[in-house]
């Protein structure tokens, strides 16, 4: 019980696949747990489930006891918030307009949105950075922009646990340090509870989680601290491919270098 | 305590950032340049568009082949509606009394409300399918109620059933059964995907397209009456009774529109998106498509098939004053009912005493003006 949010023996799939295949892990309080595995392993899956858009065959998950899978969508999106990989924003919205979609579980049918909301709306955007961007229409801004403005539209649901989705695909560096450094920011400042990541980039994870959760075909394959679970073996065990693993010169995390031509010839599913 | 503070740092921070935006977004008036579609804002230019539209209805009854003084004309409105608590003397003829509210009115009215549901179901269905061609005909509505018009006209009804509207039944019951067969078609594992359903959409459709012009083949004495009805119009409106089966429908769409608004805006991110922001997709889908079938099918059971108000008017809303469908919404209802009082005021004058079909207009003169909102919205972009 003392876990924050807890998946238990989750099975999930699509029509005629299952990808997830009885995964169980817990994420603690105040935590940061970073999921990486290779593609098809079940991460975005992890994703749907928890967060209500794919319902699981079978299996529990539980935030701070309560059963998400058995909540109405309103209720669930108060407690978690998505940043999704890619979602479509509608052009002709304002920077801010979209924002204050997060506050949509909030708001009952027929009420609108007042002070207290707009308050919501812009200390979110400015936790994410783009309160300068707010007036803006969501169609004009880049890639980077775009992402921040996704993040605080997750922060303005005011979500206790925050599930990103491989939140810094497509962005430069500059901008992949500084999403995951608002979201460890806001872990710290008590804005959310506890964060679900999905990573593609091992070394972005082991710099940023203190624990990580290695999937295989839909199955936890190690789980620990970035030393325990970056390891050459696990790497090729999971994701078939030859790699390198060394302490970061900085700080001497586990950091990640391939080695070109060294891939399995049967590529995983 | 908190809470005032923060709304107070707030207010100046908008301002600036109001500032800041409204240099580059500022093209038309109407176009928003604050950050957030305020309720103030929304009730403003819903309460305009209502007074032009009263404008253009009160215009519209003192025009015509017959001249009626317009204070005559209020007078008798005025007796008709509120004259059972105080009535004014009656110093004009009952032809005049005839003119103005067993015809001319009623037809207005009629026209005003099919305007506004094929409007207010293009918009449902442009935000539900995200798609920007969406309009009422594309998931089978025309097709269906046509199917059922023309099985109406050329059946050997007795002269009874006839009287009662049988055409206008026709065309609704055949409208409601068609969306009805492509929304089962589109339902794939209790889900309704948007591309199986305009496909859907396209099958049912040719089938009906199929079946009316079989039917209007082998009963072509029948042909005038069956043209009469596909081209649309009002002329062979049946006063205030055509009026009262599509209001109730109507009715339904409007509040509809104002409770979902704001999920129709959320869904426009995707539906996983909406779902994730606590959208009960499952249920706004279905609800919507009903509420913009029965909208539809309404205005094409009173009216004939009429293209172009459904797909175009709200366009031109959404390019005057953004994407927001709590605005947008009763702004497509409004305008679709002007849009189409201000047709058939053409149709009717423009080769008096004859009348043109309504619907050449809607073309002639939504057409050009579509293309010239087009161009300037392009430019000012650029």
């Amino acid at each position: 019980m003392s876990a924050f949010l807890t998946v238990n023996q989750l099975k999930a799939g699509y029509a005629d696949r299952l990808v997830l295949s009885g995964l169980s892990l817990e994420v603690q309080p105040g935590e940061l747990l970073g999921v990486i595995g290779p593609n098809g392993c079940g991460k975005s899956t992890l994703i749907k489930a928890v967060s209500g858009v794919l319902k699981p065959r079978s299996g529990q998950v539980l935030l701070e006891g309560r059963d998400l899978l058995r909540m109405k969508a309103e209720e669930r999106a108060r407690l978690v918030g998505v940043v999704a990989q890619n979602p479509s924003l509608p052009p002709a919205f304002t920077a801010a307009e979209v924002v204050m979609f997060g506050r949509t579980p909030h708001l009952k049918a027929f009420q609108q949105e007042g002070p207290d909301d707009w308050c919501i709306v812009q200390q979110a955007m400015e936790a994410a950075a783009c309160w300068d961007m707010a007036g803006r229409p969501v169609g004009e801004l880049s890639g980077g922009e775009r992402q921040r403005v996704l993040f605080a539209l997750a922060l303005a649901q005011q979500p206790r646990l925050l599930l990103l989705d491989e939140p810094t695909t497509y962005l430069d560096i500059n901008y992949q340090v500084g999403m995951m450094d608002i979201a460890a920011e806001w872990l710290r400042a008590g804005l959310t509870r506890g964060v679900l990541a999905i990573f593609h980039d091992l070394n972005l994870a082991a710099q940023y989680c203190n624990r990580l959760a290695l999937l295989s075909k839909g199955q936890l394959l190690a789980l620990g601290n970035p030393h325990e679970v970056l390891t050459t073996e696990n790497i090729l065990q999971a994701y078939g491919a030859s790699v390198l693993v060394a302490p970061h010169p900085g700080n001497g995390l586990p950091t990640t270098f391939i080695l070109p031509g060294n891939h399995s010839t049967h590529l995983p599913r | 305590m908190n809470k005032l503070e923060q709304a107070k740092d707030y207010s100046p921070s908008v301002k600036a950032a109001r500032k800041q935006s409204s240099s580059d977004s500022s093209f038309l008036i109407l176009r928003s340049s604050s950050l957030f579609s305020t309720y103030r804002r929304r009730l403003a230019l819903i309460g305009l568009s209502l007074l032009v539209l009263a404008v253009v209805l009160v215009g519209c009854v003192t025009f015509g082949s017959v001249a009626v003084p317009f204070g005559t004309t209020l007078k008798i409105v005025w007796n008709h509606t509120f004259g059972l608590i105080w009535s004014l003397p009656v110093d004009y003829t009952t032809g005049s009394d005839t003119i103005i509210w067993q015809i001319r009115l009623p037809r207005l009215c009629l026209a005003a409300c099919v305007g506004a549901g094929l409007a207010g179901a293009g918009t449902l269905y442009q935000g539900l399918f995200r798609n920007p061609l969406a309009d009422p005909y594309l998931v089978g509505v025309a097709q269906g109620a046509a199917l059922g018009a023309v099985s109406a006209i050329v059946l050997p009804l007795p002269a009874f059933i006839i009287g009662a509207g049988a055409v206008q039944w026709g065309a609704f019951i055949g409208a409601i059964i068609a969306v009805g067969l492509v929304y089962n078609l589109a339902r794939v594992g209790g889900e309704i995907r948007t591309a199986t359903l305009l496909l859907a959409g396209v099958a049912i459709g040719s089938l009906g397209a199929a079946m009316t012009t079989l039917l209007t083949y082998l009963h072509n004495d029948k042909l005038a009456t069956i043209y009469g009805w596909l081209l649309g119009g009002f002329n062979a409106a049946g006063g205030w009774d055509n009026v009262g089966m599509i209001v109730p429908y109507l009715t339904i769409g409007i509040v509809l529109s104002v409770a979902t608004g704001r999920r129709l805006n959320v869904l426009q991110m995707g539906e996983e998106q909406a779902a994730q922001l606590g959208v009960n997709v499952a249920l706004l889908k279905p609800l919507l498509i009903i509420a913009a079938t029965l909208m539809a099918a309404a205005a094409v059971s009173v009216s004939g098939l009429i293209g172009f108000v459904g797909l175009v008017v709200p366009h031109l809303v959404r390019m005057l004053t953004g994407q927001d469908y709590r605005l947008l919404l009763p702004l497509s209802l409004i305008w679709g009912g002007i849009f189409m009082v201000m047709c058939d005021a053409f149709a009717r004058t423009m080769i008096s005493p004859a009348e043109l079909p309504v619907s050449i207009i809607t073309a002639f003169l939504g057409g050009p003006f579509f293309i010239y909102i087009m161009r300037r919205k392009k430019k000012v972009q650029e």
